[in-house]
């Protein structure tokens, strides 16, 4: 079971929702129904699962009702239909002491305008959620220290917030809702009204948190690049309702429709994918064999090229043309000797990373893990498939 | 031509009035005691106290409020000042009454106020309300008030808080539905309670709103003291009021004079404290 699973949410805004929402389950349209009853659709069948520890992206242009859906795991706002449940629990049936008791032990919210008590220190801000629940002013103090320090603020613990620049206050922002230890991170476009060298500070500041931390964040954002950086699934969303929801990689290479085809259509894959996207195995594994046996493998299977891994380690390629070369000298005997170890790429770099690599040698980039494992190789051909974009004619396109 | 509304209306209201001071005539009384008990305390014991001493008070106040020499410095002038135009007894007579008047309109307007932000119906209802009281003429009330708590100090206390609350509980409405709403989502999404919303976020954020308020209320009170003395408040308002029945000018603007110094001393305090609190606000980058 999913952690967070949203089923069918549909929410109305206007002063009579329930007589519009028979409408819009029947599936008349947004504009439609703005024109013909004022009311808005905010979101109309909303079905998604949020697995715990994942960084989940919720994607769209403003107005596509993403803010509006976040505020509904908290119940900040309540749908016109639909149900969400959280561990279990469905929060539609929580009672106002339940609510209260819900939000401050499952969840906390990062805002995009920070929303920071702005009459408080930063010290105060960060131990606010602590101060609602009771917590001694020690035991807080203690606590906020620690996240003050975690996200590189200290220093500053008794400065206002107003005194900090805006990438300083969302880190106050963040170490306020990791603060009350929440299972479940909700982020509204949190790094949105951030400069963009900042806002990449900030993702790399929260990748770093989530690697340590592993909560659940629902993160929300209009920026298709910044989902593609943070996101293990992302959800896209069009006018209230989901258009996709998968991977980075999914999205990109199988829009599933003309609205995403769209959106990722400016994207800088060879940056927003990686290597491990477009690998495969490799065409001739070599371990143990000499010379001889190496050669005799490589010409029967009409390969240039042979990987080399020994005792689970990549040892480097060999080109059959290096071991004909070498014409029956035999103080080398292992084909391994005679491997090159020099290019290779991480599974999860970028696959721009591998570019050098591959306009250098004329071998597939081999691709090996942390542990030194060959896990597969990336030739040119597979990049350039990923790199050419399906709508534009074709590879054509890259040699203009 | 017309159909005749009027005198229905005047029978009625004066049926109603009787039937109050009839029927719940004790209760009213009850309320007018307690108000002329406290009043008539604060009242003897500020001019029971040495000027001098009421000066050192009123400098500490000032110094509390602004943290600077030169407010405390006009503000004693500003009271020597009514002393020497020989006003004292009747200031202090008039500073009892405003401080019972605006104790009174902050009891009332700040809920008030808070309730109102709260809920758009009751606004819908509240705001013709304080027109009503902003602008009908006290007189209308200040006869009915008569008859009900006797005349004197206690109608002229309550014509003051009908005539200065409105302000109040608009500009606290004004500030708490002017918080950020991003902040107020936050505390919420914390888990705050209504109540721990409301004292930890919206009241603090809405507080120079709300000092604004207190302002402008003290203010509109001190308009009401030369009314007030008309039925029998006694104070700096019967000074311009003896000017006026005498046709004595000279009277008149030394009583107005009196109310001006009066004015000026609240007005500061209550607006220097009121910037101290948003300092936070200021602070250079």
């Amino acid at each position: 079971m999913a952690q967070i699973e949203v089923r069918n949410i549909y929410k109305i805004f206007g002063d009579k929702p329930q007589e519009v929402l028979q409408r819009a389950q029947n599936g008349e349209g947004k504009d439609d129904l703005l024109a013909d009853t004022g009311h808005t659709v905010g979101l109309s069948d909303v079905s998604l699962d949020i697995e715990e520890g994942e960084i989940f992206v919720v994607m769209g242009l403003s107005g596509s009702g993403k803010s509006t859906l976040i505020r509904h795991f908290n119940r900040l706002i309540d749908p016109t239909s639909g149900h969400i449940t959280v561990e279990g629990t469905d929060v539609m049936t929580l009672g106002t002491d339940q609510l209260i008791k819900f939000r401050r032990d499952k969840m906390s919210m990062v805002f995009q305008r920070f929303g920071l008590l702005p009459h408080r220190t930063v010290i105060q801000n960060v131990g606010y959620g602590l101060e609602i629940q009771g917590v001694e002013k020690s035991e807080r103090e203690k606590k906020a220290r620690e996240w003050i320090d975690m996200v590189g603020l200290a220093g500053y613990e008794d400065s206002y917030p107003s005194q900090l620049s805006g990438g300083m206050q969302q880190r106050v922002g963040l170490a306020r809702a990791l603060c009350t230890d929440p299972e479940i991170l909700l982020m509204d476009e949190a790094f949105s009204a951030l400069d963009p060298l900042i806002r990449s500070d900030m993702q790399d500041l929260l990748l770093a948190l989530q690697a340590k931390l592993r909560k659940t964040v629902v993160f929300i954002t209009h920026d298709l690049d910044e989902a593609l950086r943070i996101g293990d699934r992302i959800a896209i969303l069009k006018d209230g309702a989901l258009s996709q929801v998968g991977t980075p990689a999914d999205i990109l290479l199988k829009p599933a429709d003309d609205y995403v085809r769209a959106f990722v259509k400016d994207v800088n894959r060879a940056r927003a994918l990686n290597v491990d996207v477009i690998m495969r195995p490799p065409a001739l594994r070599l371990t143990n064999e000499t010379i001889e046996e190496a050669m005799a493998q490589m010409r029967k299977a009409g390969e240039e090229y042979g990987y080399v891994t020994y005792e689970n380690e990549y040892r480097g390629v060999v080109t059959l043309e290096a071991m004909e070369e070498l014409n029956g000298n035999d103080k080398i005997k292992w084909a391994r000797e005679l491997a090159d170890l020099t290019h290779t790429v991480h599974p999860d770099e970028p696959i721009e990373g591998a570019v050098p690599a591959a306009l250098t040698v004329d071998y597939p980039i081999p691709v090996v893990c942390d542990e030194g494992e060959l896990v597969g190789i990336v030739s040119n051909e597979d990049m350039v498939s990923v790199l050419d974009r399906p709508d534009e004619g074709g590879a054509t396109e890259l040699h203009h | 031509m017309f159909p005749e509304f009027g005198k229905p209306i005047k029978l009625a209201t004066n049926e109603f009035i009787d039937w109050l001071i009839i029927n719940h005539g004790d209760f009213f009384e009850a309320i007018a005691n307690v108000i002329l008990t406290v009043l008539v305390a604060l009242e003897k014991l500020l001019r029971g106290t040495h000027p001098i001493a009421i000066m050192v008070i009123v400098g500490l106040i000032a110094y509390a409020a602004s943290r600077r020499f030169s407010l405390v410095a006009l503000m004693i002038g500003a009271m020597y000042f009514i002393g020497a135009l020989g006003l004292w007894e009747k200031a202090m007579q008039t500073i009892a009454i405003m401080l019972v008047s605006i104790s009174l309109a902050i009891a009332v307007g700040i809920p008030m106020g808070i309730l109102s932000a709260r809920s758009n119906r009751l606004r819908l209802i509240i705001n013709p309300v304080l027109d009503l009281m902003q602008t009908i003429p006290s007189f209308v009330y200040l006869i009915p008030a008569a008859m009900l708590f006797g005349l004197g100090k206690v109608p002229a206390i309550l014509a003051t808080v009908i005539y200065a609350t409105p302000p109040l509980i608009r500009l606290t409405d004004l500030g708490i539905r002017m918080v950020d709403s991003e902040v107020v989502e936050a505390s919420r999404a914390f888990g705050a309670t209504r109540w721990q919303l409301l004292r930890g976020v919206q009241i603090p954020l809405a507080l120079p709103s709300i000092m604004q308020g207190i302002n402008q209320t003290t203010m509109m009170a001190l308009a009401m003291v030369v009314i007030a003395s008309m039925i029998g408040a006694r104070g700096v308002g019967e000074t311009v009021l003896i000017g006026l029945q005498r046709n004595d000018s000279g009277e008149g603007l030394i009583g107005g004079m009196a109310i001006v110094f009066l004015a000026i001393v609240f007005d500061r305090i209550s607006q220097s404290y009121g910037a101290r609190l948003q300092a936070f606000r200021n602070v250079a980058h």
